[in-house]
């Protein structure tokens, strides 16, 4: 089967709407389609991989550790813009540390978060075939 | 050109459940092939064939499985998105042990893998959401 850059654009904060969670299932499904995965992280979105989420007075499943897992599926490429984070008073800081293993360096643990600017990212995007929106 | 429509609105509540409608309609209307419609989130809902709106209202469920029978459209519901939803065909709702179903003729519920075998195979992917 053919090989296609895949993009899952995350738009929106992790709780209050599904789609955040529901984005991140396709995502872990896409997995064993053996794609060209990456995935952005757009206004609000930037919120799904903001650390210390804590979700016990609502009632909602705190899924954020599920992008820390992300790397174990070989998905490494998550662009995150640096204008939504400044939007929001956010640094690189604090966002998950997600990692992941690269086997062919020894197993050396490198950052798979990216932080680029807006136009960056439209070149990003403008390099896919799949665009997902959530 | 060959294309997989996801959609990911509810009927009614958005206008992108009936942008994508329309969209397949008029993509076929020019020639193109729709290899595959994915519902996803509420999108989902597009598939019952328990909605009842007011008489002078589109039927957005009906015109879906219209347009499928007349050009043997693949409809697919995501299971996942379904299940968290109540919207069942008689196969899964005996599995779940439940007392009954309720997709509309044309829908078929399957995994998300046939989005992403959809997105591989089509020309293009065009997602139709809030």
């Amino acid at each position: 089967m053919a090989t296609k850059k895949f993009m899952y654009v995350n738009r929106k904060a992790p709780y209050g709407t599904v789609y955040a969670l529901e984005s991140l299932e396709v995502v872990l499904i896409a997995a064993a389609f053996e794609q060209d995965v990456s995935l952005a992280f757009i206004d609000d979105g930037v919120y799904q991989i903001a650390k210390g989420q804590n979700t016990d007075g609502i009632g909602m499943k705190n899924f954020s550790a599920t992008y820390n897992a992300l790397g174990d599926y070989e998905i490494n490429k998550l662009y995150v813009e640096k204008e939504s984070l400044e939007e929001r008073g956010l640094t690189e800081d604090d966002l998950m540390p997600i990692m992941w293993e690269d086997e062919d360096d020894d197993w050396a643990e490198k950052p798979s978060i990216r932080i680029v600017s807006r136009a960056e990212m439209a070149n990003v995007l403008a390099d896919q075939d799949v665009h997902y929106s959530f | 050109m060959k294309y997989t429509v996801m959609v990911n609105e509810g009927p009614y509540q958005h206008q992108s459940a009936d942008s994508a409608l329309q969209f397949v309609r008029a993509a076929l209307a020019k020639g193109h092939e729709i290899f595959r419609v994915f519902f996803y989130h509420d999108g989902v809902n597009n598939g019952t064939r328990l909605a009842v709106p007011p008489k002078d209202d589109r039927l957005l469920q009906q015109e879906w499985s219209d347009l499928a029978k007349e050009h043997d459209l693949d409809l697919v519901i995501c299971i996942a998105a379904a299940q968290r939803r109540g919207l069942m065909d008689a196969d899964e709702a005996k599995r779940q042990g439940l007392d009954a179903d309720n997709i509309i003729e044309g829908f078929r519920i399957s995994g998300l893998g046939q989005l992403i075998e959809g997105s591989i195979q089509s020309d293009r992917t065009i997602v139709f959401g809030d």
